[in-house]
């Protein structure tokens, strides 16, 4: 166990890195206002943050990331582009069993409304790099962007398209979805019955609650035409079959996704954008040839990175979380300035596991 | 020093609980005029004590009483890593209930989670807030639901009458306790056809924490007696 005044020490190094980089220092509330992480995450964030009540300003959460006070704080700022870095405790509840803590020391650097996202991308990536250098971590790489291309390209209708992006993060989801729509779960029969009766709604059938007789028949409408849809081209299928199992270094990465542009020209722009960032990663002194990439990487995480996202793994260390994670959420900055967001990257680094790798514990 | 066995303090649950050791030989039973929370155990050196159901797992936890009788469903929900801290010994055959998610009979196309989700998320669009799920298995249905990869729903607390919340405009669906289905049906509702939580019925629990050294005989001769390892 690494003391506190050691993580106090490694987080103000690590903070004064990021300044020295040209970053201003910003704090954030301990006590964040639930309903915006509730909107964002769902009820999943109160088995993952602690949730406590005020009896007067209701619900608040013990900030599980700084992430969401930071963006909110630029945006409100109205500032076109900037970086900041903060140093602080975040709140997390661990699973029954774990050792891990339910409280440690996070340092963060994020950059917005930056002009090119392949160079800023690089930038960020390559500077997390260079501050970890000293305790030798594997490095992973991965692009939601990619993923949601693949699905936006395949040849079937929006509706089908909108429900597996929507489920991007859930894999269990994702798969039972995926064979829904290839054809490999038959419609069971109740609902091919419900769907070929004129009055699907009996007369004996009392409409309760909020969710009207018109939003159920909206919905049948969407699953007869949902039923008539063909299945979705197995080769498109296997193609995003591929592109999920992919792994391996980010160079042998660009070869392969070129031959799926070849197949799904809808991919064309999404690959481009990669061979743009590893071109200018080289431009770092990042050699794509040693950098791996994994297309799945970054899907079982809290589902806000919608571009490039990289993590930084203690090797032999299973038992540690990562020591560093980041990515690109300029979806999140959308959501959260309703529909006024910006370009954004960045990652957090836990000095308490830097600070114990330093020591050797 | 003696081994305390946690009985639910009132009803039915308390009724079938002395029958049941009643029926292997331990004779059990309020003492006093039935309002007064003592009984007597039939054993030397066991004590009964009577708890509302619902703390029957917090003492257990604690290893304040060293066996208990309580649902499944009340230590899944509110002992936090039950299975580290208690020890089921025996289902003991009554007080079966389902916990079931269901919605609104006439939502004909909503069958199943995968619906749910799906039904979910179209109503957040066009009603501006998450579909709401009224209950009081807050962990229980949240744990199920995250497994299940449903989305955009959200838990409203309701700890009685929760089949009449959808009516009363307070939630959209409900994930409650059910034995016959009756009351859902007299409300217009339907479980999935997937929504089953958990089936839970009165089970003799025996706490993790507990320290059972001076109350080894007592517990030996209840072994004995009722034919279980305890």
């Amino acid at each position: 166990m690494v003391d506190a005044a050691a993580i106090r020490a490694e987080a103000g190094r690590l903070r004064a890195i990021f300044e020295a980089a040209g970053a201003q220092p910003v704090e954030a509330d301990v006590l964040q206002p639930a309903d915006t992480l509730l909107d964002l995450y769902g009820e999943d964030i109160r088995a993952r943050a602690f949730v406590t009540d005020d009896p007067l300003r209701g619900e608040m959460i013990l900030r599980p990331d700084f992430t969401v006070p930071v963006v909110q704080m630029h945006l409100a700022s109205g500032a076109a582009s900037a970086r900041y870095v903060y140093s602080g405790t975040v709140f997390r509840q661990q699973p029954a069993g774990s050792e891990r803590t339910a409280e440690y020391a996070q340092v963060g650097y994020e950059l917005f409304g930056g002009a090119s996202p392949a160079e800023d991308d690089a930038a960020v990536f390559a500077l997390f790099l260079d501050v970890l250098k000293p305790f030798g971590l594997r490095a992973a790489t991965g692009d939601i962007g990619l993923l949601r291309a693949a699905v936006l390209g395949l040849s079937t209708s929006k509706a089908r398209k909108a429900a597996l992006l929507r489920h991007l993060w859930r894999p269990r989801r994702f798969r039972a979805l995926l064979d829904r729509f290839a054809g490999r779960t038959p419609i069971s029969q109740t609902r091919r019955a419900i769907l070929a009766e004129a009055q699907p709604i009996g007369p004996e059938m009392t409409e309760v609650g909020l969710r009207s007789r018109a939003e159920v028949e909206a919905r049948l409408e969407t699953l007869r035409k949902d039923a008539a849809d063909p299945p979705i081209d197995p080769a498109e299928l296997q193609l995003l079959e591929d592109l999920l199992a992919l792994r391996s270094t980010c160079a042998e990465a660009l070869e392969r996704l070129g031959a799926h542009a070849g197949k799904m020209a809808s991919l064309a722009p999404a690959v481009d954008r990669f061979a743009a960032r590893l071109e200018a990663l080289r431009g770092h002194g990042v050699a794509p040839e040693e950098l791996l990439f994994e297309a799945s990487y970054g899907r079982t995480t809290l589902e806000y990175y919608d571009g490039f996202v990289f993590g930084f793994y203690a090797e032999g260390r299973d038992d540690l979380p990562p020591v560093a994670t980041g990515g690109r959420y300029d979806a999140l900055t959308d959501v959260l300035g309703r529909g006024r967001g910006t370009a954004a990257v960045g990652g957090v680094i836990r000095p308490g596991l830097t600070a114990g790798l330093r020591g050797g514990a | 020093m003696t081994l305390k066995l946690g009985i639910p303090s009132k009803g039915r649950l308390m009724d079938k609980t002395f029958d049941w050791f009643r029926a292997r030989g331990v004779d059990m039973g309020n003492a006093g005029n039935g309002r007064e929370y003592a009984a007597t155990s039939g054993v030397d050196g066991l004590t009964i004590v009577l708890l509302s159901a619902s703390e029957i797992p917090r003492e257990l936890g604690a290893g304040r009483i060293h066996l208990g009788v309580t649902g499944t469903d009340v230590v899944r929900e509110n002992l936090a890593g039950w299975e580290a801290r208690v020890r089921e010994i025996a289902p003991l055959g009554f007080g079966q209930a389902d916990l079931v998610i269901a919605v609104p009979n006439f939502w004909v196309d909503v069958e199943t989670l995968d619906d749910l989700d799906a039904a979910a998320a179209a109503f957040r669009r066009r009603h501006g807030h998450r579909l709401r799920i009224a209950t009081k298995y807050h962990h229980l249905v949240r744990e199920f639901l995250r497994r299940e990869g449903v989305g955009d729903y959200q838990l409203v607390d309701s700890q009685g009458a929760t089949e009449g919340t959808v009516r009363n405009l307070t939630a959209e669906a409900v994930a409650d306790i059910t034995s016959t289905g009756d009351t859902l049906r007299a409300n217009h509702l339907r479980p999935l056809a997937d929504g089953l939580v958990l089936q839970s019925q009165a089970t003799l629990f025996r706490s993790r924490a507990a320290d059972f050294g001076p109350a080894g005989p007592a517990l030996a001769a209840l072994s004995a007696r009722l034919g279980i390892q305890l």
